[in-house]
């Protein structure tokens, strides 16, 4: 960890932050799930904020960025308010994506967070298609795409850098190894265990990270960006780390040790750069303090906000689902499953532009709440 | 109008959509220096250049998932995928993503991606290369559904499909891929959701999907020239948007209807049309909702047993004069 510098003192404050943010997020996300508020799956990044943030860090903000199901923490690295992570979390209509989401499906097009993927390794192919659409457009943005390793085993790993190399994409593909596959540790699902090695063959070149480093992160992920900017082609990227939770919160944790757990909290990112910048003078004990009560604050503020939020009103369940206009010119005309809303009965109807969903079906929906 | 090759009208459409707009490119494999599987492609890799029409490698998944990323910023890709069995391979990005994506995000970011692919028996390519699959496509919500059975509206149907900002599932069949039919010159553009009624008749409707569009149409001719029974043909065109409004103007008018498919019998297209017409039109209905489906088999090889295996022009007729006899 000392190999790296420390950025200036604002900087690196600022990653703390981040850091911290995300850490707090997350514990009081888990603790909002067992009171029952967020429902579904949670998958807590607890452990992984150095690898977020040091990676996110490395990022223009014109860049792309693309998760897994484990995304909160990613759309708070890139800034994204954590009100509207936590209203996701709850399902309400404030949420990121509208309460349609949730955890495992957070996206916040305006940073170019290009969004949180619920199936192992389909996010990889669209990465590909981001690199793809901006080597097309002719700009310099690269693509950052974060999976896990677990996801390097589905055939889109292969595929997508086979693809990537051929058409010399300016993607950089980042695994994080958190050791499992849910619960499945690296050794018994990957014959090769070091991760960063499995693009050579597809022409991609690999390099690695200490992913508990947030400066060690930055440095490798800098460089790899570099080259998929510069030299146009993409760069594997293994960064190693360790989630210190669950793969999610219905985890009772049979496959790991509880001293495994414990060394790798040891190396815990935030005490680790924490003791860092107090150790350089950059903030001293109080004012580590003092941020991390912001965190807190900032993380509390975030589940008032949700809490106070509205869900999602029945008649906007079809909100969405096409994009009106062109072909679709309203949806009783492509669903048509409900005979009591009927099709429209006045010519002028087909020409609406939004979801507007007539009286009998919103009757409908709340009858159906009621039983 | 020129008579064209339902083929070549699909070039002719992806041409001119690619000319009107920058933004649109091809992927799929061998459709670039070999000028695609059926040729639908040919002579675009030398028009436009090797940026614009891409050949990949064998990778349906990821082929599918990098329309849908590319389409998520800015472009408007056109993926072809050889037969509509090899699409199975990219149903995790046609359906997990492409379709949810708008939906799932709170309508943040759009995916306007045409997935191309042929389907249909007739020739002896066996149970992976031969199948008829509306009904998977049917069954997804934020997908549209086109399955063009005349040259027209291949050209039309497609070059809306390009413009549209949804994702859309684009079937092609390998028989129409030869036959010719009139095209109107200049710009052509068909509607999504507005039925074509092929052939006008008092009684007894009919409902062809895809191919089975053509041969609803044949059957049409024999039950008038042979039964004295005038049956109006119906082609939907596009199943999402259905346009549910003619074809139930057509079944209130005649009171009997058989719906023909080339693909399996359950959770079919005739099986979705049946259940909606029964709730939207039960009391107009004068015998039970016919259907003519592909065999409940997956298709086989030889001749003889793959002729059997999917819809013809008699059984049509037969099905057609069976709802007139049960009155």
């Amino acid at each position: 960890m000392a190999d790296h510098p420390l950025p200036d003192g604002a900087v690196a404050k600022e990653w703390l932050a981040a850091m911290l943010l995300i850490r707090r997020f997350e514990e009081r996300a888990g603790e909002m799930y067992a009171k029952a508020k967020v429902g579904g799956f949670l998958h807590l990044a607890i452990g992984e904020e150095a690898t977020i943030v040091g990676s996110v860090r490395a990022l223009r903000d014109a860049d792309y960025l693309i998760s897994t199901y484990r995304s909160h923490g990613h759309a708070l690295a890139r800034g994204t308010e954590p009100d509207r992570v936590m209203a996701e979390l709850f399902g309400k209509e404030t949420g990121l994506c509208r309460g349609r989401g949730g955890s495992m499906h957070m996206f916040d097009l305006e940073r170019r967070f290009m969004g949180g993927y619920g199936i192992v390794g389909g996010n990889l192919p669209l990465a590909a298609g981001f690199g793809l659409a901006s080597d097309y457009l002719g700009t310099e943005d690269a693509t950052l795409c974060q999976f896990g390793d677990g996801a390097s085993n589905q055939g889109t790993f292969g595929e997508t850098l086979n693809l990537a190399a051929l058409w010399k994409l300016p993607v950089v593909f980042m695994v994080t190894n958190n050791r499992f596959g849910m619960g499945t540790a690296l050794e018994r699902h990957s014959a090769v265990t070091d991760l960063h090695k499995r693009g050579e063959g597809f022409g991609v070149p690999g390099m690695t990270c200490d992913g508990m480093d947030a400066l060690d992160t930055y440095a490798v992920t800098s460089e790899a960006l570099r080259i998929a900017r510069e030299e146009r082609r993409p760069v594997l990227v293994e960064a190693l780390t360790y989630r210190f939770r669950g793969h999610s919160m219905a985890d009772p944790e049979e496959y790991r040790t509880k001293e495994q757990v414990a060394e790798w909290r040891k190396r815990d990112p935030l005490l680790t750069f924490g003791d860092r910048l107090v150790g350089e003078g950059v903030i001293d004990e109080p004012e580590r303090e003092a941020m991390d009560a912001a965190a807190i604050a900032r993380v509390d503020e975030a589940v008032a906000f949700a809490d106070a939020s509205p869900f999602p009103s029945p008649e906007s369940l079809y909100d969405d689902v096409y994009v009106m206009g062109g072909q679709v010119r309203g949806w009783w005309s492509v669903d048509t499953t409900h005979p009591e809303a009927g099709p429209p009965t006045h010519p002028e109807e087909t020409t609406a532009s939004t979801g507007e969903v007539p009286q009998a079906m919103t009757a409908a929906l709340e009858a159906g709440e009621d039983t | 109008m020129a008579v064209v090759r339902y083929r070549d009208a699909l070039n002719q459409a992806l041409r001119e959509e690619m000319q009107r707009d920058e933004r649109v490119m091809l992927m799929g494999e061998d459709i670039g220096v070999f000028n695609g599987a059926f040729k639908v492609t040919n002579g675009l890799l030398a028009e436009f250049g090797e940026k614009r029409v891409r050949d990949t490698p064998i990778s349906e998944n990821t082929i599918v998932g990098m329309g849908v990323g590319a389409a998520m910023i800015g472009l408007r890709p056109v993926v072809e995928l050889m037969t509509i069995n090899f699409s199975l391979l990219a149903l995790d990005q046609i359906v997990n993503h492409a379709a949810h994506i708008h939906y799932m995000f709170g309508g943040q970011v759009r995916v306007p991606l045409v997935v191309r692919m042929p389907q249909g028996a007739g020739h002896q390519l066996g149970p992976t290369h031969s199948h008829s699959w509306e009904a998977i496509y049917l069954h997804v919500p934020g997908l549209l559904v086109a399955a063009p059975s005349t040259a027209a509206d291949a050209k039309g149907l497609l070059k809306a499909a390009i413009r549209d900002d949804n994702p859309v599932i684009f079937i092609e069949h390998e028989y129409l891929y030869g036959q010719r039919g009139e095209v109107p010159e200049g710009e052509h553009v068909v509607d999504f959701g507005q039925a074509a009624i092929r052939r006008e008749g008092d009684d007894v409707t009919i409902i062809g999907i895809s191919r089975m569009a053509v041969t609803a149409e044949k059957a049409a001719v024999t039950l008038s020239s042979e039964h004295g029974v005038e049956a109006e043909v119906i082609d939907p065109r596009t199943l999402r948007p259905l346009d549910l409004d003619t074809i139930l103007a057509s079944v209130r008018k005649t009171g009997r209807c058989v719906i023909v498919e080339e693909g399996w019998p359950h959770g079919g297209v005739g099986a979705n049309l049946a259940a909606l017409i029964q709730e939207q039109a039960f009391d107009w209905l004068d015998a039970p909702v016919g259907r003519v489906t592909g065999a409940d088999v997956p298709m086989p090889y030889s001749k003889p047993l793959e002729e059997i295996a999917y819809p013809h022009e008699p059984q049509v007729v037969q099905a057609a004069l069976a709802t007139i006899r049960e009155v």
